[in-house]
């Protein structure tokens, strides 16, 4: 089982799920049984979701889908092939 | 090999996400949309090399990335990375933890940060780790694949994320205290003398 420092130190590597199953299991273990570093770990998780979430809260600006689609139906740049 | 006229069908889903993405890159909405519009059609003229069972989000993220770094990052003035905060390990973190007070349970995480200072905060980090950042908290892809996407080696990749996340989460600090929601980091000067009231 691995020791506060060490979990810590594997946090990111943990929330980024990287961590091959025996590291995974470590932490897990001493995660168990350490709120510290639990609440820690949870902290991380959450601000995680909160800042893919914010940043992915951004209108598709309106017209840009037919934008794109009408490339795929014409020689857009005039080479001679549709696209 | 994948054809032409699948594409639209399987790719468009995608164009939130790349425009999210692209507008992080470009901190710009008229060169979000362009870098989008390229990335499609680049993607819908070489679907014939995309092979069918592998990874579609990730193609076109990568070529989404791609198109940005060569056509986008040259003309834009960016932050160097020599303006990379330096911040110990767990800042953000203990910093809220400290003030104990400052999330409750109706006043959570998700309400402490503005959506504009989350994006502020990704966007003002130099390209060396907005783009491994974006790429992995953003938009959820491995190691492997941001090593590949932005051509570095894996422990590049994770060193970047470890700077980048840190001087990110700083930033956020610095936007919570001017809105007075976390006390400063250094104590307050002691209050002067009241002026001499000159009525």
């Amino acid at each position: 089982m691995a020791d506060c420092e060490e979990t810590l130190r594997e946090l990111e590597t943990y929330l980024d799920h990287e961590l091959d199953a025996p590291a995974r299991d470590a932490i897990q273990a001493h995660l168990t049984g350490c709120m510290d570093c639990l609440q820690a770990f949870d902290f991380h998780a959450e601000l995680r979701t909160v800042i893919s979430a914010k940043c992915q809260s951004d209108e598709l600006p309106a017209g840009l889908m037919a934008k794109i689609e009408r490339c795929f139906g014409e020689d857009f740049d005039g080479d001679g092939r549709i696209g | 090999m994948a054809e032409r006229d699948d594409f639209a069908a399987q790719a468009m889903q995608y164009a939130p996400q790349l425009y999210s993405a692209a507008l992080r890159m470009t901190r710009n909405a008229a060169d979000a949309e362009d870098l989008v519009q390229e990335t499609y059609l680049r993607a819908y003229r070489s679907f014939a090399t995309f092979a069918d069972g592998t990874n579609l989000r990730a193609w076109l993220f990568r070529i989404l990335t791609n198109t940005f770094i060569n056509s986008y990052r040259a003309k834009q003035r960016r932050p160097q990375e020599t303006d990379l905060a330096d911040v110990e390990d767990l800042y953000l973190y203990r910093r809220i933890g400290g003030v104990g007070a400052a999330l409750s349970a109706e006043d959570t995480l998700f309400d402490l940060f503005t959506d504009g200072e989350v994006k502020a905060a990704l966007e003002n980090l130099p390209d060396a780790f907005r783009l491994p950042v974006l790429l992995a908290d953003v938009e959820q892809f491995s190691y492997k694949e941001i090593a590949e996407m932005l051509d570095i080696p894996i422990g590049t990749v994770m060193s970047r994320l470890h700077r980048g996340r840190k001087a990110m989460h700083k930033a956020l600090i610095d936007y919570a205290t001017e809105r007075g929601l976390m006390p400063r980091d250094e104590p307050e000067p002691e209050p002067t003398l009241a002026e001499p009231d000159r009525g």
